[in-house]
């Protein structure tokens, strides 16, 4: 892998991301609503109070002007400054990291180590009952939205048989094993909600790339050679089959992000998804910008990581 | 007593025509003690008056635990002079206190001053001019440093500097504080100002300390530490904070009450959606109580079954209403539609309005749709008690509303929509996206079917209808449609300004932007003149006269139309005792709130 290409698609990145941020930065100023719009309806504010914030916070200036503004100080270093909270735009993004993190993590972990092996065995055995029951399972898991799983697991977990909390805390009490123990439980539903919607698409990756390796001539050949089935599928097999697999994880990662913004609204887990609408809802330009150009680096980078990990897999691709 | 004569007066509470009190009264002459008439109501669905706060049972502080609020929007900021919403307001009074709040009944209890000023302490000047306020001795920050009348003075300063920017502003920059002693101050009107509780009062009132904030007023207000850690005087000590999601305390050990607060921590968690936090209350009983549970009364009732918790409901200021439009939104003036030089050719004959007036059938929008959450009106201050008229009424007659129109010439036409002069009885109705709203536009719609009136429905999303925006034509200040509905509320449990919304000068029209608040752009020689009196009249019950009158004015003269009274809806944990306030903050009282063994 040459550096020359790295730098080369680093730099094609720009323009993207800088085209992004425009047509961003124009559908907003362009939609209805003002983030003072809650002033607007009461009585007791009166309009020229509006004003005053309005012209405080540069709402007032033409819709480039304001692009300018926003474009010269993030390439300074400063993401803004949220008109709703009052603070940085960098540091409420930062408080939301975490919590983010942990939650869609744990999901895509849960995903891939259950989406490789389902998909694998179900591929040796293709059309065995194990497969079909796979199969379907997976079909059922990517056609039913979050929100729909979600609300099933509140009713059933909360609700019903009350073992399991549904707001999301995060300030739970105590430390050492019942802290853990406390936040097992109320990250399991959300959790399950994004790992298997997930997994299941993956599942059905798995097993169409699996399928397509066992088929090949050198797999024969090791099976001739009496290696154990066992030891055919883990060296030979999955180690071909997983480069697709890996792509699509990769690929996946910030449309997970993305996923998550309903699942993390119905269990209110305070993440990068919920400050987003929230902040659309309240139409906080600076905040909307930061967090969708976080999310387009993110797409970007996780492409560009995609196509390095392919090549690291499969020496024989080459970076031009 | 026969049962059948205590079904028919608890039919006539329920219907208004019989007082609570006198329900209680009659009971008692029958030799039946108060609180079981009190019970028998209840029984009967009918809300028990406000009743008086409930005594505050611990003896000493701490030891309730943690209080777990809930609030379905998150505060994102925690300086009470920044507060956009209900919201930052509400996770500012964690910490802030004003000098004094409005309790559920919309009376106003001292909380940092000494006492509430009236003509007798001497707080109120007989001119109306000036009201001064006795501070509370010997409370302290939550850093330790003592509170004075610098403090409050400072607020003022620091509210009505545009550079701060504060959404507070409007209820300083009219007034004078100047420092009597070091626990008095003086707040000073340029006129005499009849409604006197509004600079350090309620939510708008509370106040940030000087030494904290001193070095950050103006321009660099953004730059306080202080905003995101709040130095205040109130029941908890600050923790923790992450803007749109969680706002956390501990108790304060040198709170100025007594015994006060009874909760070790406070804990208030944003996000989510109403439905799903009235259940984390009722239901499951997570958490201790939710707020503005603006959620149908059938699905509250059901979660209520789960017996972890109750609804509790307050008055509010809360009005949905039915405007007129006196202008016409489909003939376009030099550029600007429903412009006050033209006349809506159909709204502006009486007998319509008074027609259609007859066609909202409140009783039914009442029970199946607001239920315990709202309450039917006619009138558009509904409260508080003292406020509201008992000199109109409302009824709901489609045949009479019929007969009205055929005595005035509008006759039906082929089609069944009634017509005169050419002029048809064709109306667009608009509201904001909303279910309960557009059921009732439904129920309306019908009605007025059968009476002959064609009313065309329109909805628009609550972002657009609510919003400033002076290109969009879809908002509410805009009115572009012949009647249109949503809820409005004085902010205040005063209409002193609320009714300011229907004088000839603030009619909103494109050379205001839109701005004014005289959305129906109804002018009237005589409602401006009595609003001009209300404005100095000084003796509180001349001027609750005046209200009153104009009120009746502009339900008589049919320019708006109350629907439902609507309340403020919380959910309590069972073992939760405390009261929330529909005039001020929910949390107006919570320092007296507590957990009952």
């Amino acid at each position: 892998m040459s550096w020359s290409y790295l730098l080369r698609r680093l730099l094609i990145a720009i323009p993207s991301l800088l085209g992004i941020s425009v047509v961003l930065f124009t559908v907003l100023a362009l939609a209805p609503g003002d983030p003072f719009g809650e002033l607007t309806n009461n009585p007791n504010v009166p309009a020229e109070v509006q004003a005053a914030l309005r012209a405080s916070l540069g709402l007032d200036d033409p819709i480039w002007q304001r692009y300018l503004n926003w474009l010269l100080a993030m390439l300074r270093g400063d993401w803004g400054y949220s008109f709703i909270s009052r603070i940085d735009v960098q540091a409420l993004i930062l408080q939301r990291v975490p919590v983010t993190l942990a939650v869609i993590g744990a999901a895509q972990v849960l995903a891939i180590s259950i989406a490789i092996p389902v998909g694998t065995l179900a591929a040796i055995r293709p059309y065995s009952l194990f497969d079909q029951i796979a199969n379907t399972a997976a079909f059922i898991g990517f056609s039913l939205p979050t929100f729909f799983t979600g609300m099933l697991l509140i009713l059933l977990f909360s609700v019903t048989l009350n073992w399991l909390p549904f707001v999301f805390r995060t300030d739970l009490p105590g430390s050492g094993l019942t802290w853990w123990w406390e936040q097992f439980r109320q990250s399991v539903m959300p959790v399950t909600v994004l790992g298997l919607f997930q997994g299941a698409s993956l599942v059905r990756y798995a097993r169409a790339s699996v399928l397509d390796v066992v088929k090949l001539d050198y797999v024969t050949t090791a099976r001739s050679k009496g290696i154990g089935a066992r030891r055919v599928v883990m060296r030979h097999v999955l180690r071909n089959a997983l480069i697709p697999v890996v792509t699509l994880v990769a690929l996946q990662m910030p449309a997970v992000f993305g996923g998550a913004i309903v699942t993390e609204q119905i269990f209110r887990v305070p993440g990068i998804g919920s400050l987003l609408i929230s902040s659309i809802l309240a139409n906080d330009t600076p905040v909307i910008m930061g967090v969708t150009s976080v999310f387009a680096a993110l797409v970007i980078l996780f492409n560009l990581l995609a196509d390095v990990l392919y090549g690291w897999l499969d020496p024989r691709i080459a970076f031009r | 007593m026969a049962r059948r004569d205590l079904e028919s007066m608890l039919t006539q509470v329920r219907e208004g025509q019989l007082s609570r009190r006198g329900f209680v009264k009659r009971l008692a002459a029958l030799g039946l003690t108060a609180p079981m008439a009190t019970q028998l109501m209840m029984l009967a669905g009918i809300q028990p008056a406000q009743a008086q706060h409930p005594a505050y049972k611990p003896t000493s502080a701490g030891g309730g635990g943690t209080l777990k609020l809930l609030w379905w929007q998150a505060p994102t900021l925690l300086n009470p002079h920044f507060a956009v919403g209900t919201k930052d307001q509400d996770g500012s009074r964690l910490f802030y206190e004003p000098l004094a709040a409005w309790d559920g009944d919309g009376n106003l209890i001292p909380v940092l001053a000494a006492e509430i000023p009236t003509r007798e302490n001497g707080g109120l000047a007989a001119d109306g001019m000036s009201v001064t306020w006795k501070l509370k001795k010997g409370v302290q920050w939550h850093d330790g440093q003592p509170f004075t009348a610098d403090d409050v003075v400072f607020n003022w300063e620091y509210a009505r500097d545009p550079a701060t920017a504060a959404t507070t502003s409007g209820s300083y920059v009219d007034v004078e504080v100047v420092k009597v002693d070091d626990h008095t101050v003086k707040v000073v009107f340029k006129a005499p100002t009849p409604f006197w509780a509004d600079a350090f009062v309620a939510s708008a009132g509370m106040i940030i300390p000087k030494h904290v904030f001193g070095e950050y007023s103006g321009a660099k207000s953004r730059e306080a530490p202080a905003n995101l850690k709040p130095v205040g005087t109130g029941p908890y000590l600050f923790r923790e904070f992450r803007p749109g999601d969680l706002v956390t305390g501990v108790r304060n050990p040198n709170y100025h009450m007594p015994n006060r607060p009874h909760f070790d921590a406070i804990e208030m968690k944003g996000g989510g959606d109403a439905t799903s936090a009235a259940r984390a209350v009722l239901q499951t009983g997570e958490y201790d109580m939710a707020w503005n549970l603006q959620v149908q009364d059938d699905v509250l009732r059901r979660l209520e079954s789960g017996g972890k918790g109750v609804v509790q409901t307050a008055n509010s200021t809360n009005i949905e209403h039915i405007q007129f439009n006196f202008t016409d939104p489909n003939t376009e003036i030099d550029g600007e539609r429903a412009s006050l030089k033209t006349k809506h050719p159909t709204l502006s004959d009486p007998v319509v309005r008074k027609a259609i007036s007859l066609l909202i059938d409140r009783d039914s929008v009442e029970k199946h749709i607001y239920g315990r959450t709202g309450v039917a009106t006619v009138n558009y201050v509904t409260n508080p008690e003292r406020f509201r008229s008992k000199n109109t009424s409302y009824e709901f007659n489609v045949e009479k509303a019929a007969k009205l129109l055929d005595d005035a010439g509008w006759k039906p036409g082929p089609d069944g929509i009634r017509a005169k002069d050419g002029k048809v009885l064709k109306f667009l109705f608009q509201t904001s996206i909303n279910q309960p709203r557009q059921q009732t536009q439904q129920i309306i719609k019908q009605a007025c079917r059968k009476a002959g009136i064609d009313v065309d429905l329109k909805s628009v999303t609550a972002s657009v209808f609510f919003s400033s925006d002076v290109a969009n034509p879809d908002t509410y200040p805009h009115f572009y449609a012949d009647l249109q509905m949503y809820t409005t509320d004085a902010g205040r449990p005063d209409p002193g300004r609320f009714l300011r919304n229907f004088i000839s000068s603030e009619a909103a029209q494109k050379a205001n932007k839109w701005q004014g608040r005289n959305i129906p752009r109804w002018q009237n020689a005589e409602y401006d003149r009595l609003f001009e009196q209300a404005t100095v009249e000084v003796d509180p019950v001349k001027r609750a006269g005046i209200l009153i009158a104009m009120n009746d004015m502009l339900v008589n003269e049919l320019v708006v139309m109350g629907v439902i009274a609507r309340t403020a809806v919380s959910a309590f944990s069972r073992t939760l005792v405390g009261r929330i306030s529909g005039y001020d903050s929910y949390l107006a009282d919570f320092a007296n709130w507590y957990r009952a063994a």
